[in-house]
């Protein structure tokens, strides 16, 4: 089926691809507006989102799809973008198919430094516009992390991958064991808090939130795509980049700060997701290609697409318990992403 | 003039020398054979000349340029190197990975396309230029990054200044397509571009190459053309392994036939 390409028809698939994720994407949207535990009926949502945009904020139901609703999809929207969008780059740089933003130490490290916080009485402190010093300390727990970890990748003769591949998995290591140690000395409200936050959720949401979430992917948006050549060259081998005038190592760095940027961002707003970053750039260059100028904008699209769709399932699945929508990526995306393993001998990708 | 011109080269890029006092110039339009047994630094010097690592002294230069002076895009639009294999496993089309070669050049969409074209055609493989990299065999996978490295370097007018790094490019081919290599480099050296090969057979490397280094433990032991080179002694030497030399009937070049 794939073998015999007809000239032309990934180029069609590609703009096949980016329309129809551009046109669901609203869709879902909508949808997500239009869906959730509080008695509106779709047509009461439809209406008040109609007297929203017509500057009108009268009813009940004005409020909650307004100022509950919205920034909580556009939210989703947003960091499912980033978190896809990361893992484009991270699979990029790793030059494999099956690399996380996470394996760089910065979900761990985001972990870490939230839970530090949560424990050291961060909770008593709100921060400023509703942003916590949860968040502040999640971020920059996952940019140290990831910068810590590339140091130690870092030597006379340039970034290893290999190696900061590895560092990672031993910072995440010993993130999650300072981590469990924590958990070990707290009391039992403390432990929940923790790991209720770890589980990640979109019902923190809200406008500075939002606006900070959004203002990450549209900086990622316009950075990331700027690598766009190197990365393709990159996916030849590092030498073979090299000879084809890459600089290496300023685009491994800004690689990993972005990276570091936007999935810290998204653990410190949103908790932990899983599998949006792993599985959305994976499907997409399935589809389309590994180029990633195509691959970057096509990956923000489905992970947006993704996350609107899941945190509208975490709403209504046991309405009106809310599940955290990192259990509903993580519950859906497992089992797609056993059936892409299985299959990928059928698109030539070899181990 | 020379395209290429090493002087007393050394490098020892991880502590220890890799390859010492090497001294070889090379005129554009020629090609230069680099063999010796394995380890000897055939490849190691093709690295550092593409700039995988730097010499600590010496001078290396190209067109009259310190390369270690020159900026990394405009060395690329000038100098490119066939790797012995590939570690590419993404699923790009053979177009996709040819078209990878242009990346140094901002010379345009259409202009891309048409050297698109001719290089696949040089090296005929148009026909697989919608297939899946990852699905071709081996020598079709090595023609595709013939065919990229050409697309970095291609000039319709001159090659003067360009060079080509070949680091065994006829091992994954057959009868045929080797042939085929060695017409596209004797193509490449009319249009006066200036390639450096490592070849283990020395009979198709006496074929293409004017002037032949031999290399062992690093550094240079001789360096003249085949027939200068291929001495019975110089095999009995470096590769424990005795020799006849004679001259090819029809083209003259030397033939070495292992006794």
């Amino acid at each position: 089926m794939i073998t015999n390409r007809l000239p032309g028809s990934r180029a069609n698939n590609t703009r096949l691809l980016i329309l129809s994720l551009a046109a669901a994407l609203p869709l879902a949207i909508v949808i997500g507006l239009i869906s959730g535990a509080a008695q509106l009926t779709a047509t009461e949502s439809l209406q008040a989102l109609w007297h929203l945009a017509g500057g009108h904020n009268t009813g009940q139901a004005e409020t909650i799809v307004g100022r509950i609703r919205l920034p909580r999809v556009l939210l989703a929207a947003v960091m499912g973008a980033n978190l896809a969008m990361c893992g484009a780059a991270m699979q990029g740089l790793f030059r494999n198919p099956l690399a996380d933003p996470s394996l760089i130490g910065v979900t761990a490290g985001a972990s870490l430094g939230g839970a530090l916080v949560i424990v050291t009485g961060g909770r008593l402190l709100e921060g400023y516009m509703g942003l916590t010093l949860i968040s502040a300390g999640a971020f920059l727990g996952g940019v140290l992390a990831v910068l810590f970890v590339y140091r130690l990748a870092t030597s006379a003769n340039g970034t290893s991958v290999a190696t900061m591949l590895l560092a990672g998995i031993a910072i995440t290591a010993l993130a999650g064991a300072l981590g469990s140690m924590l958990e070990f000395f707290v009391d039992n409200e403390m432990l929940r808090r923790i790991s209720l936050w770890k589980m990640g959720g979109l019902d923190g949401a809200s406008y500075p939130r939002l606006w900070l979430g959004g203002s990450v992917s549209i900086a990622l948006l316009l950075a990331l795509p700027r690598y766009a050549a190197a990365l393709n060259a990159l996916l030849l081998g590092e030498s073979e980049a090299r000879h084809l005038g890459i600089d290496i190592p300023r685009t491994k760095l800004a690689l990993v700060v972005w990276v570091a940027i936007g999935v810290g961002t998204s653990v410190a707003l949103v908790g932990t997701i899983a599998f949006v970053g792993l599985v959305v750039p994976h499907l997409i260059r399935l589809l389309i290609g590994p180029n990633h100028r195509y691959l970057l904008p096509a990956s923000a699209l489905a992970g947006a697409l993704l996350l609107v769709i899941a945190d509208t399932l975490a709403r209504v699945a046991l309405s009106p318990t809310e599940l955290p929508v990192g259990i509903i990526t993580a519950i859906v995306g497992v089992p797609f992403f056993i059936s892409l393993l299985r299959q990928r001998h059928h698109y030539g990708m070899q181990s | 003039m020379s395209t290429l011109q090493l002087e007393k080269v050394n490098a020892s890029p991880w502590g220890t020398p890799l390859l010492s006092g090497i001294s070889v110039a090379v005129t554009a339009g020629s090609a230069l054979g680099i063999v010796g047994p394995n380890g000897a630094g055939k490849t190691s010097l093709l690295r550092l000349i593409a700039g995988d690592f730097t010499a600590d002294s010496g001078s290396m230069r190209i067109t009259n340029q310190e390369l270690a002076d020159l900026p990394p895009r405009l060395r690329a639009r000038q100098l490119a190197y066939l790797p012995q294999f590939s570690l590419l496993n993404f699923p790009y089309t053979v177009e996709e990975v040819v078209i990878l070669g242009r990346t140094p050049h901002d010379t345009g969409h259409t202009e891309d396309q048409r050297i698109l074209d001719a290089v696949l055609a040089s090296v005929d493989i148009s026909a697989l230029r919608d297939r899946l990299y990852t699905q071709l065999s081996g020598g079709e996978k090595q023609r595709v990054q013939l065919a990229r490295v050409l697309a970095q370097i291609w000039d319709d007018d001159s090659m003067e200044n360009k060079i080509l790094l070949l680091d065994e490019p006829t091992t994954a081919l057959d009868l045929a397509h080797q042939q085929q290599l060695l017409d596209i480099v004797r193509d490449l050296k009319q249009r006066l571009c200036t390639v450096l090969v490592v070849i283990h057979d020395f009979n198709l490397l006496a074929s293409i190459a004017d002037q032949v280094l031999v290399l062992d433990h690093g550094m240079q032991v001789t360096h003249g053309t085949p027939h200068e080179v291929y001495q019975p002694s110089l095999f009995a030497d470096l590769f424990d392994t005795r020799v006849l030399i004679n001259t090819h009937p029809t083209r003259g070049y030397p033939f070495v036939i292992p006794q």
